[in-house]
């Protein structure tokens, strides 16, 4: 417990996230996962950033590291993560529990499953309630109903004593939800909260959580592959693929001018309205195997402008106007 | 519109929830179960009259007398007849459920309690523990239940705790398998992530979260194991290695009275319909437990 008090006061300029370096592989007899390969990322304090990719692009697995969820003895962690001053990493167990739900706290994609069936959702927010701040099970309860009503489920009195499975999609997202903001975390990650959701509750949902972000003053990390959720809630966002951060910087920058070829293609790949009639244009090939990972860049084998140099050496980040910066060795070909 | 959450709020009203808990729900889904409710009330029934059997029997289990001996069905002051030493069939069934019950039971809720233990450990840590823990099991297992408990209560000598460890021993290896599937199952759901994140510590997910999705389906499975624990002990107690004359057990009066089969054949077969009864009760009971324990 030495340890912990040793650590600096966060301050309040200081940013709440600080990853560098990071890299997980996860091992199994036959084979090694090189599921993220040196992610750096830093969060500001009521910020929202989005990290966008496909499946495989090594974005939830990031997501999890935040938090050490991923399972102990078949992964290897390398780098560094710090959240709100405190390096996860090296975290004691114990210590690792309470910063848990505390400090951060996650949404999960299919928020049905994220309940456990046989307790009432009501049990289950209280039960946290009570670990973290050692309040009675009649609070914990008044504090659920508080929560309900701050995520705005109607008759939350009554929902409460509903068994996940009595509650609709978009229900028990926003019970999820109330769920992470239990304990007041500073960090909320959200693993693709509106995946499984229709359109309509998707946007609510994504209202919802802005307007909580501004109002409790969290910072949130968002992943999607969905363009439109993005560009729709977050204040920065990180384009991911082969578990590497390839381009990042603010909303706009990354709609109006994407530079590199991935972030291009994606864009280019968006249905919208004026393309009536035509075949969408899509990213040729598929994403690599994350155990067999080419030696250069990641894109290469997918990308219209790559030469040797691609194929042989990884690229490094190249700043392109403040905050935006994009890891490619072609970016005078897509410059605007 | 300003919000805060602060846990110094008033607790106000107690939240007034119509909370009908999960075992309320399965009572009242199987009390719309015509043939669980009927397999119930017979077993409850026999569970009574063993409890009440010193009340209830006409005679002593025990009482002899040699001028009464085989006598049919109906034959006055002996209402189901009587057994090659002439004793009273209606009171030794009676005091048998006592036995019969016991080794039919014990077992079962021995092994529950035991093979559920291995089966969440073995599919909650995973791994080679895992591997190590279930192929033991394996062993076990391998061996039919009838040839294994025989060896047991054998190599263990004739008596009824020995034939009830070795029935116990039996019934841990399918107990724990299923156990152990369930568990590896549920581990894997985002509800037991979702705990993880939220910061509880794995003895809790392990006892909460775990536990209460695991316990319906081995709780199932075990109550079907009863019929077959009966069937079994009446198996040892036939061979003599379970309970010993002139302990009224069922399985030891059919053994007993198998050679009175062509004199006398409709109370010789009256300890096998008992078995027969209790087992059948138990299987559509735990048939009807596992559709009502289905919340979904």
């Amino acid at each position: 417990m030495n340890q912990t008090a040793e650590i600096v006061a966060p301050q309040q300029d200081q940013p709440l996230v600080q990853v560098s370096g990071l890299e997980v592989r996860f091992k199994s007899p036959d084979r090694t996962v090189h599921a993220v390969n040196g992610v750096d990322l830093t969060l500001k304090r009521g910020e929202i950033l989005t990290i966008l990719g496909e499946s495989g692009s090594g974005k939830s697995v990031t997501l999890r590291t935040l938090m050490r969820l991923l399972p102990e003895r078949r992964t290897q962690l390398k780098g560094q993560v710090s959240v709100d001053g405190r390096d996860v990493l090296a975290m004691p167990q114990r210590e690792l529990r309470r910063f848990r739900g505390r400090t951060a706290a996650m949404i999960f994609q299919e928020p049905m499953l994220a309940f456990d069936p046989v307790f009432t959702i009501g049990q289950q927010i209280a039960e946290t309630v009570c670990r973290h701040e050692g309040v009675s099970h009649k609070e914990g309860l008044a504090r659920a109903l508080e929560l309900f009503e701050l995520v705005r489920i109607p008759s939350a009195r009554r929902r409460l004593a509903n068994y996940p499975h009595e509650l609709s999609g978009g229900m028990s997202q926003r019970a999820m939800i109330a769920l992470a903001l239990s304990c007041r975390p500073r960090l909320l990650l959200a693993d693709e909260p509106t995946t499984a959701l229709d359109a309509t509750v998707q946007i609510q949902i994504l209202l919802l959580l802005r307007e909580l972000q501004r109002e409790l003053d969290m910072s949130v990390i968002f992943v999607t592959h969905d363009m439109g959720v993005a560009n729709e809630i977050s204040d920065r966002i990180a384009v991911m693929y082969g578990g590497r951060i390839v381009e990042t910087g603010k909303v706009g920058e990354i709609i109006a001018q994407p530079r590199h070829p991935y972030t291009l293609g994606l864009m280019n790949s968006r249905a919208s309205g004026e393309l009536k009639g035509q075949r969408l244009e899509a990213i040729p090939g598929s994403p690599p195997d994350l155990a067999t990972l080419p030696s250069g860049c990641a894109f290469a084998p997918r990308c219209p402008y790559a030469i040797d140099t691609c194929h042989d050496s990884v690229p490094i980040a190249h700043t392109i106007e403040g905050q935006h910066w994009a890891a490619c060795h072609r970016l005078e070909q897509t410059q605007p | 519109m300003s919000i805060t959450l602060d846990s110094q709020v008033p607790v106000a009203a107690p939240v007034s929830a119509p909370v009908k808990g999960y075992w309320q729900a399965v009572f009242s889904r199987l009390r719309r179960d015509p043939v669980a409710l009927i397999a119930g009330l017979i077993l409850l029934i026999i569970l009574a009259m063993a409890i009440f059997a010193p009340w209830l029997a006409p005679q002593s289990p025990y009482s002899t007398s040699m001028l009464n001996r085989l006598k049919p069905i109906g034959t006055e002051g002996f209402p189901l007849g009587t057994d090659e030493l002439g004793r009273d069939m209606l009171s030794r069934l009676i005091y048998g459920a006592r036995l019969s019950l016991l080794i039919g039971v014990m077992p079962v809720v021995n092994a529950f309690v035991i093979g559920s233990a291995i089966g969440i450990v073995a599919g909650f840590v995973g791994g080679r523990t895992n591997t190590v823990i279930m192929r033991i099991i394996d062993v076990f297992y391998a061996f039919p239940a009838v040839l294994l408990a025989i060896a047991l209560a054998g190599a263990l000598g004739a008596g009824l705790v020995n034939s009830l460890f070795s029935l116990t021993v039996v019934f841990i290896p399918p107990i724990a398998r299923v156990a152990e599937s369930v568990t590896t199952q549920v581990r894997n759901y985002d509800y037991i992530e979702a705990a993880r994140a939220s910061g509880a510590r794995s003895l809790t997910i392990i006892r909460r979260h775990v536990l209460g999705n695991v316990l319906g389906p081995i709780f199932v499975y075990s109550t079907s194991l009863i019929s077959v624990s009966m069937i079994l002990a009446s198996g040892l107690s036939f061979l003599g290695l379970g309970a010993r004359p002139p302990m009224p057990e069922w399985g030891l009066m059919l053994n007993t009275m198998r050679d009175a089969i062509y004199v006398n054949p409709w109370v010789s077969v009256l300890p096998g319909v008992m078995i027969f009864s209790v087992s059948i009760c138990c299987n559509m009971l735990s048939d009807g437990l596992r559709s009502a324990m289905d919340v979904k």
